[in-house]
């Protein structure tokens, strides 16, 4: 379909941009191109390109959601209180995930039946979510779990580490959703035209909740790895996370006014990001300088996708 | 009143892509006079003051201010001449003082800083010359929409307008607001400024008037004193053709009863609908006539659910539809194309085939997931009937020309098993090749057994498709016809409120 096809095309500018970072980053410094260091990068990359899933269906949706990184604090702690409360993993699992879809739901139903700008509806809940993740666990860490369910995160399958596996795991889900379901289709359509697909019968205000709520659900999925690996739950954690989602997702392609991107655009997105810190880590670019890169990167990405497409236009 | 030309446009040219709007209109304008300018929807008046106020280049003709000849080349230029147009949407700022919004761009400072004192003094002159009693310090936002009109004369006063444009002026106004404008445009007009005056509301005209010019298809009719012309015969000069023979309508047998609406009201607005009830049957195509703003696509967006009525049902097959959900209404057999494809049509970054799946992937679904191979055979099914020109159902309806767009809306619908269609403009921004198209596929539905509801601006299509019209006006169905009784003249008449 030529939909895809193009939605493809965009993503190969991207992909070719990480290819090329790889290269110079090899040229420049022999530890970069090991198996080693390449699944290191994977699996550091794999919390951002996890909560960035979310935040690709919101920016496709034509919104967007800061409260992502809270959430994940939030989830995390709810996760970890339970575990600590002796509940069988499973049923902590779950619990954790209902509350970060439950808040993400919240979200969208702020945006969608009390029609606040989702900047203002998710600006609130950051604040909401960290107050409560705070409240939660006094502000403290909540620390100290069993090594099987540390194994989450430090086991490994065929010799993968499993949070990438995860990762591949729930972008083959998510992809399948946004391209071949009904909801993934109406997300594109309320992102591209919002009136349009509305007279066109859908039930945008629906679809629109449950566009955040799969944000909430992939924040509360990042929090179980992120608990699982570091053997703790922060009530501080994910902080900032918004601001790597929204430059892993823009810098894959998405346009920050709806209707168009892609999740592969987004892995994408994340392995610049992810790339980008390992290499500079390497070369001993001090974590200051590599904030300033890293900024200037996303605003270059970005320019350079405007301009291809106007060209295209 | 003296006569001296204080503005002659002569031979004005200006054509669109597929259109000529103006061919070789002339226009004179004396010092002192209101001069109405007279036309159907798209004859011409629109685009003639767009290129007076500097909004479009004219393609050939000259303009002539004070006997010397100009160029007009920006809406600024036009401002530097003394011409002054006023819109229906008012360019106020809302949120400054009278005053303020009065001199924008042309505060007088001391040492950078503004001068309040006389600002407000400067402001006060000019609403004094233009008889209005409104304190220069009060926010726009806080005065009704004839304030605000009057300031928007007294800002033009300031800037030495010596020609002011009004478009449609009093659509919004009550009796007494009229009335107060009216005395300002008089005193203005005592000043030797030049008024046109665009509007449709005939008695209004000649209170107001002194002269009239009248256009019909971008050509000038004629310029007439309106002490000396009957209103009968400034319609008969807006009218007067005879163009059905172009539309390729095939009447067939008209079936049964398909859509009632009764006594239906609109959400309060400009243009509410009130207490609207018609019927369109099987195989029928009626034509909902009206002047802009007259209500009609108000109501054509009750009747796919967009808007919820405020009183009032509508009913399809004898089955009420349930209002407010377009969702509903399109499962009840109702389909639309709207007026602004662009807005209200289609999803621009999506596919003709994802655009065509929209309202009907639930169907085309199997275990959850959209069957791609189903979606696409539907799509190519509706691109080879209605001939739709892509290079495939894959391509994005940007790409597409406005004609091309038109038929995914529609073949949308169709896909969706539509009974009932409600058109509004189907043949705006089309061009002339693809209009035929669409009039042929009204044809082709119609003898299927569906029926149309069309809305239309432009009178010949009404005429010549449709097989009964309505008639609206001001939020109210005002006449009905029979196609074989109506003419340009009866429906035109009925739209301005002189059927008698």
């Amino acid at each position: 379909m030529a939909g895809l096809r193009f939605r493809a095309g965009r993503r190969f500018g991207t992909l070719a941009g990480l290819i090329g970072l790889c290269l110079l980053l090899w040229i420049l410094t022999p530890h970069f191109l090991t198996v080693a260091n390449a699944l290191n990068v994977m699996e550091q990359t794999s919390i951002n390109a996890i909560v960035a899933v979310g935040m690709t269906y919101v920016i496709i949706s034509g919104g967007i959601d800061l409260s992502v990184g809270s959430l994940l604090a939030l989830s995390g702690v709810v996760l970890a209180e339970a575990l600590k409360g002796g509940w069988p993993a499973p049923f902590a699992v779950a619990a954790s995930f209902g509350v970060g879809a439950a808040a993400g739901l919240a979200n969208g139903l702020g945006i969608a039946l009390g029609r606040l700008p989702p900047f203002i509806m998710t600006l609130g809940m950051m604040s909401v979510a960290r107050g409560a993740a705070l409240l939660v666990t006094d502000g403290r860490p909540v620390s100290g779990f069993s090594s099987g369910f540390r194994s989450l995160a430090t086991g490994h399958a065929l010799g993968v580490p499993s949070p990438i596996v995860f990762t591949l795991a729930i972008y083959a889900v998510a992809a399948l959703v946004l391209s071949r379901t009904r909801f993934g289709r109406y997300v594109y359509g309320i992102g591209g035209n919002e009136e349009a697909t509305r007279l066109s019968g859908v039930e945008v205000r629906f679809h629109k909740m449950i566009v955040y709520g799969v944000s909430g659900l992939t924040s509360a999925i990042a929090a179980l790895l992120l608990t699982a690996r570091l053997n703790s739950a922060q009530p501080i954690a994910g902080i900032n996370y918004e601001l790597d989602a929204i430059a892993a997702t823009v810098i894959g392609g998405t346009s920050l006014t709806g209707g168009e991107g892609s999740l592969g655009g987004t892995m994408v997105g994340a392995l610049i990001m992810g790339v980008l810190r390992n290499g500079l880590n390497l070369l001993g670019v001090s974590s200051f300088l590599q904030q300033l890169v890293i900024g200037a990167v996303i605003i270059a990405a970005v320019l350079v996708d405007l301009m291809l497409k106007e060209k295209r236009a | 009143m003296n006569s001296v030309s204080v503005l002659r446009m002569h031979g004005i040219r200006k054509s669109f892509p597929g259109v000529v709007a103006l061919d070789g209109v002339d226009f004179t304008l004396r010092a002192g006079e209101v001069h109405v300018l007279l036309g159907e929807n798209g004859a011409g008046k629109s685009t003639l003051m767009k290129i007076l106020s500097g909004a479009y280049r004219r393609d050939a003709g000259e303009i002539a201010i004070d006997g010397r000849p100009v160029t007009i080349g920006s809406p600024r230029d036009a401002q530097a001449l003394g011409i002054a147009t006023i819109y229906q949407e008012l360019s106020l700022v809302p949120q400054l003082t009278v005053a303020e919004n009065i001199l924008l761009g042309h505060e007088p400072s001391r040492a950078g800083w503004i001068d309040r004192r006389r600002l407000e003094d400067d402001a006060r002159r000019s609403l004094r010359d233009a008889g209005l009693d409104i304190d220069p310090r009060r926010r726009v936002d806080r005065l009704g929409i004839a304030e605000q009109q009057m300031v928007e004369v007294a800002k033009a006063l300031f800037r030495r307008a010596r020609v002011i444009v009004m478009d449609e002026p009093t659509s919004a106004l009550t009796a007494l607001e009229i009335d107060r404008l009216f005395g300002a445009i008089r005193r203005v007009t005592a000043a030797g400024v030049a008024v046109v005056y665009i509007s449709h509301r005939m008695r209004e005209l000649t209170e107001i008037g002194d002269r009239v010019t009248v256009l019909r298809d971008g050509r000038h009719v004629g310029t007439f004193s309106l002490s000396e012309v009957s209103t009968a015969d400034l319609v008969r000069l807006m009218a007067n053709r005879d163009v059905r023979d172009h539309f390729p309508r095939r009447r067939g047998a008209i079936g049964e009863e398909l859509l009632r609406i009764d006594h239906v009201c609109g959400p309060p607005g400009v243009a509410a609908v009130h207490d609207v009830s018609l019927v369109v049957r099987r195989g029928e195509i009626v034509g909902l006539a009206g002047l802009m703003g007259a209500g009609r696509t108000e109501l054509a967006r009750i009747i796919i659910g967009a808007d919820p009525p405020s009183a009032g049902h509508v009913m399809l097959e004898g089955r009420r539809v349930p209002s407010s959900s377009p969702r509903r209404a399109i499962r009840a057999g109702i389909g639309f194309l709207p007026e602004d494809r662009k807005r209200h049509g289609l999803v621009m970054t999506l596919s003709v085939c994802e655009n065509i799946g929209l309202p009907n992937l639930a169907r085309w679904s199997r275990g959850g997931l959209v069957s791609r191979r189903a979606e696409r055979a539907e799509a190519d099914r509706w691109v080879g009937e209605l001939r739709i020109k892509t290079p495939h159902a894959g391509e994005r309806v940007v790409r597409l020309s406005g004609g091309t767009q038109q038929k995914v809306v529609l073949a949308r619908s169709l896909a969706a098993d539509a009974k009932l269609f409600v058109m509004d403009e189907p043949t705006r921004g089309v061009d002339v090749g693809a209009k035929v198209e669409i009039y042929e596929l009204m044809n082709r539905l119609t003898d299927a057994g569906a029926g149309i509801l069309m809305i239309s601006s432009e009178l010949p299509e009404v005429l010549g498709m449709s097989d009964r019209i309505y008639v609206m006006r001001r939020g109210r169905i005002e006449a009905e016809y029979d196609a074989s009784a109506a003419s340009e003249e009866r429906v035109l008449q009925a739209a301005l409120g002189l059927a008698c």
